[in-house]
């Protein structure tokens, strides 16, 4: 990457570099609103440090000096860690996840938190419980979500590389949507330690930058085995930031038939023929293949996802940590409504009223979670309870078997799925609000890949004539982020998509 | 499988979620809607099909046994919203 | 069935039990399975590498995965399956190659996560049973079915504060993530007496095994118990519902908690004649100071667990080559063992239950001294008489009794002395109470058997010292030698004080049988 060999040639300093980045979020973040939270004196400290060590001439880690965001859901003992939630509003982790030690460690100067959807529940960011943040290429439209500050923030030059997290798409989605490169690894590659949990089984860190080579150094940092996650895999973890130079020979690229059907916005359509088109003068053979079950996979994440968040989030309960109920206004409602039901003569619903700490529960929750989170919550527990499971939750997972299966079979055949990251491009902010349905049909190409373990990846591969973004996604087997990097940085040495950026917001 | 308030509300109770009258409202129409969308799974065939719980299936996975230092007790209580010297404090659990 | 009263703490209690017993004997039968957890030997607990020490300060082995704090993932703990397999390959369970971990999940402030991490529907083991019998014969030997056993981990504590109900409760988190072993027995006791020997029987099998110190004051075994009676009536049989007993921390209250409930369900069933499946299962508590179980409030919906499989753990997969393994490794159970030392060593049922039930220490002691003696009868009664008589005396351990007084050389050797005559049996057991008495902190310090021996001035005493011993004795009472010719055998008796006041090691009954046989001879008659 430039800014590194300038960094280790010692042409710029991190010191410089910092206040570079930190100049362009006072600029642009208070139009964008993609951090949560910066500290600057903490990065331009570290930056020192990394610079004075550099002078030095003692060891420095492969990100040594150079900024990186984190999304608001990753712990770090010297940030808080709010996930964009009320419940969380005053939590500050004793401990630091693995990705943000391995960061650390590569000596990276983490520049700030990014705005996320609550707990990564969303695909536009607006469930952030603290502000909106916008799309940097209109103002007037969402990032995408969940990792809408990640995308944003890297679109608007607030920050060089930026650390998101995708549970059906919330890497890649906003990556797409506003028109910088998002990566989200195969399912074990990066460890989940100290990633505050959405839905266990699919979520997944990765890496948003500007170009694929940056993405891929920023994955070979944060990926590897992690004994603090038993999900997390023991393979051998290949140089990606080297190997995403050499293109790849006789690539095999797949095209899905379901992706090409009704509802896919004729511009984003046409951006992604034209991106196969690409590869095929690249020398790649394209074939066209069948998913047949990819149709169920909204459907299968809506209950797994909600499923396993309901239970993931029944910890914050105002007991051990986070948002609790003001106790004495809870007693005084237990009170009154008591008083309400015995004038009545309903001795029934006194009965039935909650105990205190049932109430205490239910009052934390419901003051502590936004709307989107409460509906998943609620969706969730449905699907597990009693008389439900096996319709929905066990199918789910057994459909989920057959999405994966129909990829094993395509990945007999083609090395590199291409395909639409949305169907639209970005969106309105406040348009979808009211429809969660609709909001869930945004993540249709995503999801898949979520329920299927494997890694996949959006870049950008053109704009509509309004002047937004269109994401181009490419999938690969599990484990295959070598192919899958090779494969997109060949597309984007042959292109310039990557390197247009939005204008500059007033300061 | 069709969702009534009923059942939604207790959900709700399951879920340790007080939800207002209008929220109940809104959140049975909504569910419905979705819980309707997702009944098309029961149109798959998934007779001979193993669940899949995990996206990467592993298995065997340990630690070794060994004790390794906690936290330092202040560090251990320092999030939590009442508290004393040595433990979390609940408003008295009456009847549970 | 249920003839014997049973005592109740308070005398009131007794005599209504003892009524009601009188008048209902024979109409029905108490079924009762028991749950029992059990506290794993881990040192670091399921999920985490904090200690599992009991007894430290609140809240001071606690780590963000234990408080279960937001982005924590659990790693299980191999010690902790590996204790739990081995118990379960001990109960003679069924051990599948596929087991995985669920979430159990319901709201309670000393579960930090809002859920527990159990196994549902495909534990680790299932389909297992422990032998029982009782020596005096209470009821027959009878082999108990084990549903299952599976892996789980503990809830922390709620400490209320009894004397003022307003005060807040305070959690302490210490104990959370404990690994415990759940052990659900099948519905096949019935009586508080099989109950207790279950219970006890499970007890030592874990022992042996080594992993749980089955510390129940500590809470490392503790005992839920499903209760209902089975009755015969006019209109054929019928069954009470069934009641869950939680909070047993004794054995004793096991027994009493049984014995109540049986009661206290047969007179429920004569006020209302409900049947199971009439009315939901209920839990109760034991109030162990007023001796009753009492109704625990539960809403409906707190059944309702939600059991899903746990993403963040994967599955344990066990081949039946690891399982044999298991297997070949646990070392003689205590079933087996009573076993052997009946038939082999041709002990009593009883002195073999006694030796097995002292714990695997005290009978590895026993069959190292029955080995190095040769003499296993011998070794045996020397254990079960001497040793557990001195080791009562001095609470001392086994371990404690070998290390610092005698070792099972030490007892080996004594029983090989007196077999041979170098020690007169007449002294064994004055010289095992001394080598018993001293308590030798240091090896360096310990007295060799044949130091003991030469302190006490033991030695052998040969037959012609003892024959000359005898003529002079007789010689000197002439009376004695004339009663005893007079058919007054028993005067002998005199002489033998005599005897060993002049020297200790001499053996009683010799002295007699050759003061006998000189009289016969002739020898001292007056003439
Ligand atoms: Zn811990």
């Amino acid at each position: 990457m430039e800014l590194l060999s300038l960094l280790s040639a010692g042409e710029i300093t991190s010191v410089e570099v910092t206040q570079g980045y930190l100049d362009q979020i006072s600029a642009e973040d208070g139009a964008v609103g993609a951090f949560l939270h910066a500290d600057v004196d903490l990065a331009l400290s570290k930056a020192a440090e990394v610079d004075r060590r550099r002078q030095a001439n003692e060891p420095l880690g492969r990100l040594a000096g150079l900024p990186v965001a984190v999304k608001d859901v990753l712990c770090d003992t010297q940030m808080p860690a709010t996930c964009a939630s009320r419940m969380l509003e005053n939590f500050r982790p004793p401990y630091d996840s693995t990705v943000v030690a391995k960061l650390k460690e590569a000596d990276a100067v983490l520049i700030g938190r990014t705005n996320m959807d609550e707990f990564a529940m969303g695909g536009s960011t607006e469930n952030s419980a603290y502000q909106l943040t916008r799309n940097p290429w209109d103002l007037e439209r969402a990032p995408g979500g969940s990792s809408g500050g990640a995308a944003a923030c890297v679109a608007a030059r607030m920050a060089p590389l930026s650390i998101g997290t995708d549970t059906g798409g919330s890497i890649r989605q906003p990556a797409g949507l506003c028109g910088v490169v998002g990566l989200k690894p195969t399912y074990g590659r990066v460890s989940r330690y100290g990633l505050v949990a959405f839905a266990s089984s699919l979520d997944q860190v990765g890496p948003l930058a500007l170009n694929v080579a940056d993405a891929a150094l920023l994955l070979e940092t944060i990926a590897g085995h992690d004994p603090l996650d038993s999900t997390s895999l023991d393979e051998p973890l290949p140089a990606y930031s080297t190997l995403v130079e050499r293109p790849l020979e006789g690539l095999r690229l797949g095209i899905v038939r379901e992706h090409f059907a009704e509802g896919l916005n004729p511009e984003v359509e046409e951006a992604v023929r034209a991106a196969v088109a690409v590869y095929e003068s690249l020398g790649a053979t394209v074939k066209e293949i069948s998913l047949p079950h990819s149709k169920y996979a909204v459907a299968t994440y809506y209950v797994i996802a909600p499923s396993e968040a309901s239970s993931n989030l029944a910890r914050y309960d105002g007991i051990h940590y986070g948002h609790r109920t003001d106790i004495s206004a809870m007693q005084a409602e237990l009170a009154t409504e008591q008083k309400a039901f015995l004038a009545a003569g309903d001795q029934i619903a006194v009965d039935n009223m909650d105990s205190p700490l049932v109430r205490m529960y239910r009052r934390t929750r419901a003051e502590g979670f936004g709307s989107e989170v409460k509906r998943r919550i609620m969706l969730g527990t449905y699907a597990l309870s009693a008389g439900y499971y096996d319709a929905y939750y066990l199918k789910a997972l057994k459909v989920r078997r057959l999405i994966r299966q129909d990829f094993d079979a395509a990945f007999e055949e083609v090395d590199l799925i291409a395909g639409p990251v949305t169907a639209e491009p970005a969106f309105k902010l406040g348009q979808m609000s009211g429809d969660p349905l609709a909001m869930y049909l945004v993540d249709l190409y995503t999801v898949s890949a979520n329920l299927a373990g494997l890694p996949g990846i959006s870049l950008p591969c053109g704009f509509t004539t309004s002047g937004l973004p269109i994401g181009l996604q490419l999938q690969a087997a599990p484990l295959a982020e070598e192919t899958l990097i090779r494969g997109a940085r060949m597309f984007e040495q042959a292109t310039d998509w990557h390197q247009r950026r939005p204008e500059k917001k007033q300061s | 499988m069709a969702l009534s308030r009923d059942d939604v509300e207790k959900v709700a109770l399951l879920a340790r979620l007080q939800l207002s009258e209008a929220e109940l409202d809104t959140l049975t129409d909504e569910l419905a809607q979705i819980v309707t969308y997702v009944d098309q799974l029961a149109e798959v065939d998934t007779g001979d099909v193993e669940p899949m719980a995990h996206a990467v299936e592993l298995s065997n996975v340990f630690a070794a046994d060994g004790v390794r230092p906690s936290l330092p007790r202040e560090q251990a209580l320092a999030n939590a919203p009442a508290h004393n010297e040595r433990g979390y404090l609940v408003p008295a659990v009456l009847g549970d | 069935m249920i003839e014997i009263v049973w005592f109740l703490n308070s005398q009131s209690a007794k005599v209504e039990v003892r009524k009601w017993h009188k008048s209902m004997a024979e109409d029905f039968t108490t079924v009762i399975g028991l749950e029992v957890h059990v506290q794993l030997a881990t040192q670091s607990k399921l999920f985490c590498r904090c200690s599992t020490q009991f007894g430290a300060e609140p809240n001071t082995q606690t780590c963000p995965l234990c408080i279960g704090m937001p982005g924590t993932l659990p790693v299980m703990n191999r010690e902790a399956y590996d204790l739990a397999l081995k118990t379960a390959v001990a109960l003679d369970c069924e051990i599948p190659e596929f087991t995985k971990w669920d979430r159990k999940q319901y709201y309670y402030p000393d579960l930090p996560k809002g859920y527990q991490i159990s196994q549902y529907d495909l534990p680790m083991s299932s389909g297992g049973t422990l032998a029982i019998s009782d020596s005096q014969d209470q009821f027959e030997p009878k082999q108990i079915r084990i549903t299952r056993a599976h892996l789980e981990e503990d809830a922390g504590k709620s400490i209320h504060d009894e004397a003022n109900g307003k005060a807040d409760s305070e959690i302490d988190l210490n104990r959370t993530g404990t690994p415990l072993l759940e052990i659900v027995s099948e519905p096949d006791l019935r009586s508080p007496a099989e109950a207790k020997a279950y219970l006890q029987e499970l007890k030592l099998l874990l022992t042996y095994l080594g992993v749980s110190d089955c510390n129940m004051q500590e809470g490392s075994l503790r005992v839920d118990a499903n209760v209902n009676l089975h009755l015969e009536t006019d209109s054929g049989s019928a069954a009470t519902p069934i009641v869950e007993i939680k909070n047993l921390n004794s054995f004793r209250a096991v027994e009493r908690a049984i014995e109540y409930e049986a009661g206290r369900q047969y007179r429920v069933w004569q006020e209302t004649g409900q049947k199971l499946g009439e009315a939901p299962k209920q839990t109760r508590g034991w109030d162990d100071a007023a001796g009753v179980t009492r109704g625990q409030r539960s809403k409906e919906e707190s059944s309702d667990y939600r059991y899903f499989p746990d993403p963040d753990l994967v599955p344990v997969i066990t081949l039946p080559e690891q399982v044999a393994q298991v297997k070949a490794s646990l070392g003689e159970l205590p079933a087996a063992l009573r076993q052997r030392l009946t038939t082999d060593f041709g002990l009593s049922e009883y002195d073999a239950e006694v030796l097995v039930n002292q714990g695997r220490a005290l009978v590895d002691y026993t069959l190292r001294v029955a080995d190095l003696s040769g003499d296993a009868k011998s070794a045996c009664n020397w254990v079960t008489q001497e040793v557990l008589r001195v080791l009562k005396e001095q609470g001392r351990s086994i371990e404690q009794f070998q290390e610092q007084s005698v070792s099972s050389n030490d007892l080996a050797e004594l029983i090989c002395k007196v077999k041979s005559g170098e020690v007169p049996s007449a002294r064994a057991r004055e010289l095992f109470d001394v080598m018993a008495r001293e308590i030798y902190v240091s090896f360096e310090d310990k007295l060799s058997f044949e130091e003991v021996v030469k302190s006490l001035g033991i030695e052998q005493v040969d037959e012609s010292e003892l024959i000359d011993l005898c003529k002079e004795l007789l010689g000197a009472n002439p009376r004695i030698v004339a009663d005893v010719q007079n058919g007054k055998q028993q005067a002998v008796g005199a002489l033998i004080g005599q005897a060993k006041q002049r020297n200790p090691n001499v053996d009683p009954g010799q002295i007699r049988k050759l003061c006998l046989e000189l009289i016969e001879q002739g020898f001292g008659s007056a003439e």
